[in-house]
């Protein structure tokens, strides 16, 4: 007797992001740091060519990662790998999907391929994680088929303070939503820009269809844990594991105050000498054109 | 009764509903306390090197591998990875809690592209389960099989441990839940 295996459902594309909640997510550009992140308990690395705080410093277009780094990076860690494709850019998409990535994020940190349309990512059986900076942002990422969610925050930064913005815009505006009455919901369909049943049901649930990590800026145990009392199912780290003096050390303090985030005195230890964080930059002093959780829509 | 969920990390609130609804008691567990105010205990969905680690790093190791020699346990995916005897593919440092003489390998029917749903039959009823990056039993031993896909156990019994190789708190199925409260 054989059962059919049924692959790429909603559910099962939906289901990953349930097994990585609570945990770190780790930006990582080579197979070592891809094992400096799993030895310290990230529950998936992010592979990519340059972390956003130097595609930020280095400029000019930031496109997919060559396919011999992602390979290699899959080839030296057991935990799942994830890999950017550019907005819009299903052809980077249709390639990840070859090389057997596990998540595929459809992120502004690289510069957008199309200005109009993000990818339709129900034509995919890998499935995706795309950027939000508002609720509205988010149904219509769902819309696309996207299996996962992150606020955008800042990245390349270490400065919180937009990935708070975001998170703080999402929660807030789904709260309102569930306070609004049945005959306002159609109204706040069109105001959101998303889909009347999608509105519906998370006014009904009060939450998001699926797992929302927070990303952009986080860059100490206290950033991650500030973010996971607020709500996150997890945290994206980027560049402030690798950009800082000690990353072994610092990505293993980010994960242990992510898991007990509403323990001061874990997240106290966890933050003891762990050398310099990444230095950062404010994002006020970001000219707007430099501000990439503009990208998307 | 009290069911606690290890909640270092992984699939924590799709246990915790799935218990609820069936009408036990059930409470995160992250320390030491906790885990003492548990009559049984599910380790959940998620990574098995992440919870592997801070089991460790929380110095809570010891004691969940004395709760399984006592009490009821049910592990599903990375749980059933952690209560192994005996896991191929896992890193060479990563701590097991153990208890399950079995073999299994991590990560075995590929990756997430070849996640998938499947209809198993478990205690005389067929349910949908989601398998999400799973591990595969090389090795039942000498446990009792609950559940199989294509001639491989997925589900096994060994006394009061549970484990399987899916995950039914992602669907809601019910039976091994029940089989596993019924141990208490």
């Amino acid at each position: 007797m054989s059962n059919p295996k049924i692959e790429g459902t909603d559910l099962v594309k939906r289901g990953l992001a349930e097994m990585l909640k609570g945990g770190v997510i780790m930006d990582v550009v080579t197979a070592d740091q891809a094992k400096i992140a799993e030895d310290a308990g990230a529950v998936a690395v992010m592979a990519l060519e340059r972390v956003p705080a130097d595609i930020r410093a280095q400029g000019g277009v930031a496109r997919m990662s060559d396919p011999d780094l992602i390979e290699q990076i899959i080839k030296s860690v057991s935990i799942p790998v994830m890999a950017k494709a550019r907005i819009g850019h299903f052809v980077e998409a249709q390639i990840l999907e070859a090389l057997d990535v596990d998540y595929i994020d459809e992120s502004e940190v690289l510069s957008p391929a199309d200005y109009v349309n993000h990818i339709d990512k129900w034509k995919f059986k890998v499935p995706f994680v795309c950027g939000a900076t508002n609720l509205g942002e988010a149904l219509r990422r769902l819309t696309e088929g996207a299996a996962m969610i992150r606020s955008k925050g800042e990245a390349g930064t270490g400065d919180v303070s937009e990935a708070m913005k975001h998170i703080r815009t999402i929660r807030g505006e789904i709260a309102h939503l569930s306070s609004r009455s049945e005959d306002e919901l159609y109204v706040a369909a069109k105001e959101l820009q998303a889909p009347y049943q999608l509105v519906k049901e998370v006014a009904a649930t009060g939450k998001l269809p699926v797992v929302m990590f927070v990303a952009g800026g986080i860059a100490t145990p206290a950033d991650a844990a500030l973010m996971m009392q607020l709500g996150a199912d997890g945290v994206f780290v980027g560049s402030g594991i690798f950009k800082s003096g000690d990353p072994a050390k610092r990505a293993a303090a980010i994960v242990k105050a992510t898991t007990h985030f509403n323990d001061p005195k874990v997240v106290a230890e966890a933050s003891r000498g762990l050398g310099e964080a990444m230095v950062g930059i404010n994002v006020n002093d970001l000219p707007a054109p430099h501000r990439l959780a503009e990208r998307g829509w | 009764m009290t069911v606690g969920v290890l909640a270092l990390q992984g699939d924590v609130r799709e246990h915790i509903n799935l218990i609820d609804s069936l009408g036990f008691t059930s409470i995160s567990v992250k320390t030491k306390n906790d885990l003492d105010r548990a009559d049984a205990l599910v380790i959940p969905g998620g990574e098995s090197t992440a919870i592997s680690k801070l089991l460790v790093a929380f110095e809570l190791m010891e004691s969940v591998r004395q709760f399984v020699r006592n009490k009821p346990v049910l592990g599903t995916c990375a749980g059933l990875i952690l209560l192994s005897d005996e896991v191929d593919g896992k890193l060479p440092d990563q701590e097991l809690i153990g208890g399950l003489p079995i073999r299994v390998s991590r990560n075995a029917y590929g990756g997430q592209t070849h996640s998938f749903e499947a209809e198993i039959e478990i205690s005389g009823e067929r349910e949908n389960v989601a398998f999400i990056r799973a591990p595969r039993i090389l090795d039942s031993g000498p446990t009792r099989v609950l559940a199989t896909l294509d001639g491989d156990p997925v589900a096994i019994q060994h006394g009061k441990i549970f484990g399987a190789s899916f995950h039914p708190e992602l669907t809601g199925a019910k039976v091994l839940h029940r089989l596993f409260l019924d141990a208490i």
